[in-house]
């Protein structure tokens, strides 16, 4: 088709194949509604996203302040606080952290650098694969059935700890394996031309340069870890505490107590969960202070996993 | 000896230190296998302990009572365990969600591979991101108090508790997961295959249909099943906004508690362990884990189907 679309402005006109132009004018505005359409969708929702966000906020920043922080809960919405759900949330991703990154690390390092690439590597990775999607109240039923009753643990600080680091140990080993997969050869193939033996390759090269990486998977698996409520309310942690855990130090000897690790517990989401069922709209303005604080958290741990990655993402440019 | 000079080879031999080193890589490649084999122990212990905890229940009810029955009464004196209820709330949630996830993801996911400047799509990915970081039990809350009362205001007899807000809510929740992953499916789409189209004549928006959409086919609905399996797992939004009471029902206006809620709702109740409602827990739990490994096993395949494709 011969096509012609410039158009002489003022001058007598060039011979214009005026369908072919027609054509390209259509093709035109339909891209921009195309494009304008994604955008709107986008901002759609984003706003709708941030209008509730704003909403909780709104309702529930007044009710945040030193007493809400150091109070337990309690019959009398105005009276209740949230101290035995953050200190609980403490301790569990205390726990989830210091199970989950070794044991995630260790398993990307395994697969990416020592497995022979082989069935049982394969089946390894479908795996993982497929835990990341299994939903998270299938850990709780697990939790209980092993944990809980199966290994008679109880329902504590630890089982918790341990059923939250089950879930996101995908996250982890994942982020791992791409964080090691990025080192350029050299580092490694240097360190062992210096006769370094595996181990030591792993430990004094390939773990640091992969520090950003690992340290950013991390970081978002226990923001995840932080906002989970279906598995922690499976295994049956308790609604309402009003106390808190024995304290890690002690005055007497050994001055360290584990006693904590068995301590009934509450969480965040837990304490949310809780307040948003009651009837009351006292409780409901709990429940959206309690979300601030759950958001405040994960986000900011969010936050700081992307400035991670760009930071990273900057200094291998340079 | 070993300070005055470099140690030679049978030095550090005779002292040890070749030893230890090996004892120190031998005891550490144990300990890395063992972290990457949990993972396949993680798995088997979640098919063992749902296989095993609701055998005793699958023992004294008929399978085809369990699947086929429409009445779901477990703690009542005549009980019924007729999962369907349960099952028609969790997949008409699901499906509400997809009506939500499908055009909307589709639609962000082609601006951001076809249309958007890479600044703008550095901006909204991390963004996006963050969305997917809040936490499940704050989606409950914007749907129980915040949407549902102001949807009461358009929709006649829509129930304070209902299946329609969560579903729609949970379309919301999915929808950066869904834009993700059908985003990275688009953009490895080669080039060449754009440049093919264009070259025909075709403007971008015919690329991006004609050409990018049917080349990242698998992908993108890869993006689908996967982000479908997780709206059929989620739990709080369900069990706080769409109820705890199960209801056969097709009208989304009223409430109806789905399998995720259903565990919820007992779990809460302190169930006594091995009676018969620590074991409905297990068989519907089952249940949810086969419909979700389905789902994600044929995500899975259809992703590795599309990477080797190009």
């Amino acid at each position: 088709m011969a096509v012609t679309t410039e158009v002489n402005m003022g001058a007598k006109p060039v011979k214009t194949d005026q369908g072919a132009f027609d054509a390209a004018t259509s093709a035109k505005r339909k891209d921009l509604f195309f494009a304008a359409g994604g955008l709107i969708v986008m901002v759609i929702s984003m706003t709708l996203l941030l209008t509730l966000i704003g909403d909780l906020v709104i309702r529930g920043i007044a009710r945040i302040d030193g007493d809400f922080m150091v109070s337990f809960p309690s019959r009398l919405p105005e009276r209740a606080g949230i101290l035995s759900a953050w200190v609980g949330t403490l301790l569990v991703m205390l726990v989830t952290a210091l199970l989950a990154v070794p044991i995630g690390v260790g398993a990307g390092i395994y697969l990416e650098e020592y497995a022979r690439k082989g069935w049982l590597s394969n089946l390894i990775e479908i795996n993982v694969a497929n835990l990341a999607g299994v939903p998270s109240i299938i850990y709780g039923l697990l939790a209980l059935g092993l944990f809980v009753y199966g290994l008679d643990l109880g329902k504590t600080v630890l089982v918790a700890g341990m059923t939250l680091a089950l879930l996101i140990l995908p996250i982890v080993i994942v982020s791992t394996r791409e964080a090691v997969r990025a080192i350029p050869r050299v580092i490694k193939e240097g360190a062992y031309g210096l006769g370094a033996d595996q181990w030591q390759v792993m430990w004094r090269y390939i773990i640091p340069a992969a520090r950003p990486g690992i340290l950013t998977g991390a970081i978002v698996g226990l923001s995840r870890a932080i906002g989970e409520t279906a598995p922690i309310i499976t295994i049956g942690a308790l609604t309402f505490i009003a106390f808190l855990p024995p304290p890690p130090i002690s005055g007497d000897f050994p001055f360290i107590s584990f006693d904590w690790l068995n301590a009934p517990f509450t969480v965040l989401p837990i304490q949310m969960f809780n307040w948003v069922s009651r009837p009351q709209a006292d409780f409901h303005t709990n429940a959206a202070a309690t979300g601030v604080v759950l958001m405040a958290m994960t986000l900011s741990l969010n936050g700081v996993a992307i400035w991670i990655r760009y930071r990273l993402r900057k200094s291998y440019r340079n | 000896m070993a300070t005055s000079s470099i140690p030679t080879g049978s030095e550090l031999m005779k002292n040890g230190f070749v030893a230890r080193r090996r004892m120190i890589g031998n005891v550490m490649r144990v300990f890395l296998f063992l972290s990457a084999a949990l993972s396949i122990f993680v798995t088997t212990a979640i098919v063992f302990i749902l296989v095993w905890d609701s055998a005793p229940f699958f023992a004294q009810i008929p399978i085809a009572d369990f699947l086929f029955g429409t009445m779901w009464t477990p703690v009542f004196s005549n009980p019924q365990f007729g999962v369907l209820p349960l099952l028609a709330a969790t997949l008409q949630t699901a499906a509400l969600a997809m009506i939500i996830a499908v055009p909307f993801g589709l639609t962000m996911a082609i601006y951001l591979s076809e249309y958007a400047r890479p600044a703008v799509r550095e901006t909204i990915k991390p963004a996006l991101e963050m969305l997917e970081a809040v936490p499940t039990v704050v989606y409950g809350y914007f749907a129980l108090l915040v949407m549902t009362p102001f949807f009461q205001n358009f929709i006649p007899g829509l129930k304070g508790i209902n299946l329609l807000v969560p579903g729609i809510i949970l379309g919301i929740m999915i929808l950066p997961y869904v834009v993700s992953v059908s985003e990275d499916a688009m953009r490895a789409v080669p080039n060449g295959l754009r440049e093919g189209g264009y070259a025909l004549g075709m403007a971008k928006w015919q690329v991006a249909l004609r050409v990018v959409i049917p080349g990242a086919f698998s992908g993108i609905t890869a993006a689908f099943i996967l982000g479908m399996s997780r709206a059929v797992g989620e739990t709080m939004v369900l069990a706080i906004a769409a109820g705890q009471n199960p209801n056969l029902t097709l009208d989304p206006r009223e409430g109806a508690a789905t399998i995720t809620a259903y565990i919820v709702q007992m779990s809460l109740g302190d169930v006594a362990y091995g009676s018969l409602a620590y074991q409905t827990i297990y068989a519907v739990g089952l249940l949810l884990f086969l419909i979700t490994l389905s789902f994600n096993i044929t995500g899975f395949y259809l992703r590795r189907k599309f990477r080797e494709a190009y």
